[in-house]
């Protein structure tokens, strides 16, 4: 298959990887969305503060789509508030990357890591 | 070395300049029909079809007359298959093969069964081996035709044939043994008489022939019989109608008697390149899992399948762009499932998908495995840098453990 420029660049240069501690702390919500079994996991993580993201880190076992999409999804998310974040749809991540009808999942995942780690995040504050 | 490397052998191959050469005058100078009888055009064409008959039979210990030419072996697996159910449906209705198979016998037997007939795919054990007594055990008296490969073009596994064509012998003579031996023939030692074998599926593009050719050897003695599936001006003894592709079957016939000729030599360097390749990259990396067997007498010598555990196989594939290999990850297959083939060894899932063959061929050098090795362990580091899974089993996190949402 042949990949968008736009796919191999965030492929040969994923931004944002890594983890935000172990001992996670208070100011930080995780997202663990896929499967090994069906060939993709995505941990996306967020830092929160005065309701907005201020850093995100994400790690991706899965097909260059699915790299370039959560290596995406951490770029566009910060500097967005929790809501403005929550509304990113799987569909920008498919045109900004170009993705082809058989990768759409890979957006698809990362829209649910996304909505997961502010989920994850809203749960810790809950209490 | 010339980027991109071609080690993607069990896919096709590229044609020998040798082969190449004794093709080209019968596209030009001699190209006349084969069954044209009455002229001497007709007359180079079918010498020059004899003599590759002829070569293409030597190289599995048959007779030249028992050859009968296909555009490849997909048709070859077709017509034995069907063919021999046909002609046998008095005797039986029942076949037999194993789960590794490539399609073009899966798929002949499932429309078979769509027509009536009953199946029985045999599961092979964790190394991909069948064994002789698991074949016999399925067999009952309706079955007509056992079909087995010879050597697998996933995991280079290499059935006992011999052993399985005694035993369905001894259990029925009646019952037609069929091998698949497309990736097999010109590879390992193999002789139609010694597997007891009634059909036999082979193709040119495997053995640095041309694609577009292959041929079913039909045993003549005691004679098989089986239906056509191409009807037409009855050409190949009834069993094929359709002009014969000259040069095609020239240059099979070339390809045939190199790799007869060459077999035991390029056996010995192709498995030196692939013990190269799998120290190389074993020696430097862990969590690597081999798919299929590690006995030598029972893996095709230029074939290594490995699982890199938390690594993505389209992923890597990405990673190593100027290397030609193929994965069993369901991202690379047109079905977005994974590997059957890795899936009846037992395989999970989560390890299929981290799955890379590597096809070792005629034309690689040992520059080209280093090269290839090295990109191989830099890329998989990098990528399990970026693996959550990589990072969680790195941590003693079990990933079994954990409630996946599969999608």
């Amino acid at each position: 298959m042949a990949y968008s420029d736009k796919v191999i660049e965030h492929y040969e240069n994923p931004r944002n990887v890594g983890t935000f501690g172990k001992d996670e702390a208070d100011d930080v919500g995780t997202g663990l969305v896929g499967a090994p079994a069906c060939g993709d996991v995505m941990r996306l993580q967020i830092r929160v503060a005065d309701g907005k993201i201020v850093d995100a880190k994400f790690k991706t076992f899965g097909c260059g789509s699915a790299i370039a999409s959560s290596s995406l999804a951490t770029e566009m998310i910060k500097g967005m508030t929790l809501d403005e974040a929550a509304q990113i749809r799987n569909t920008q991540i498919v045109e900004e990357l170009n993705l082809p009808p058989v990768k759409i999942h890979c957006s698809v995942l990362a829209e649910d890591a996304i909505k997961a780690a502010i989920e994850d995040y809203k749960k810790k504050h809950q209490r | 070395m010339k980027l991109p490397i071609f080690m993607d052998n069990h896919s096709t191959t590229p044609v020998d300049p040798r082969v190449l050469e004794t093709m080209l005058p019968y596209f030009t100078e001699h190209f006349g029909n084969a069954a044209s009888r009455n002229h001497a055009f007709g007359w180079t064409a079918e010498a020059a079809v004899e003599h590759a008959r002829a070569q293409v039979a030597a190289l599995i210990g048959g007779d030249g007359k028992e050859i009968v030419w296909t555009s490849g072996a997909t048709e070859a697996n077709n017509l034995a298959i069907k063919g021999a159910a046909s002609f046998l449906k008095k005797q039986g209705n029942h076949l037999i093969t194993v789960e590794t198979e490539h399609k073009s016998v899966l798929d002949t037997c499932k429309r078979l069964q769509r027509d009536g007939y009953e199946v029985t795919y045999l599961r092979p054990a964790k190394d991909g081996i069948v064994t002789p007594e698991q074949v016999t055990a399925a067999m009952t008296d309706k079955t007509v035709v056992v079909s087995i490969m010879l050597a697998n073009n996933e995991i280079g596994v290499v059935q006992d044939v011999n052993a399985i064509g005694a035993a369905i012998k001894a259990k029925n003579p009646k019952t037609l043994f069929h091998i698949d031996a497309v990736q097999g023939a010109g590879k390992v030692p193999f002789d139609v008489e010694k597997a007891k074998a009634d059909l036999v599926a082979v193709t040119a593009h495997k053995m640095y022939g041309p694609k577009g050719v292959g041929a079913l050897w039909v045993r003549r003695k005691p004679r098989v019989r089986i239906d056509p599936i191409i009807d037409g001006g009855g050409h190949e003894r009834g069993m094929r109608s359709g002009t014969l592709a000259v040069p095609l079957i020239v240059g099979f016939g070339k390809a045939a008697e190199l790799a007869k000729e060459e077999m035991g030599a390029e056996a010995i360097r192709l498995a030196a390149l692939r013990d190269r390749l799998f120290r190389n990259i074993t020696s430097r990396l862990t969590e690597t899992y081999v798919n299929g067997s590690l006995d030598a007498a029972h893996r095709l010598p230029g074939n290594l399948n490995i699982s890199f555990a938390f690594v993505e196989g389209e992923s890597l594939l990405m990673a190593l762009k100027d290397v030609a290999v193929s994965s069993g990850s369901a991202c690379t297959s047109a079905s977005l499932e994974p590997s059957y083939v890795l899936r009846a060894l037992g395989v999970g899932d989560e390890l299929a998908h981290t799955s890379i063959r590597f096809g070792i061929g005629r034309f690689n050098t040992e520059a080209e495995i280093d090269y290839v090795a090295d990109l191989v362990v830099k890329s998989v580091e990098r990528l399990r840098a970026l693996s959550p899974l990589w990072e969680m089993h790195q941590d003693g996190i079990d990933i079994n453990s954990i409630q996946w949402t599969p999608h």
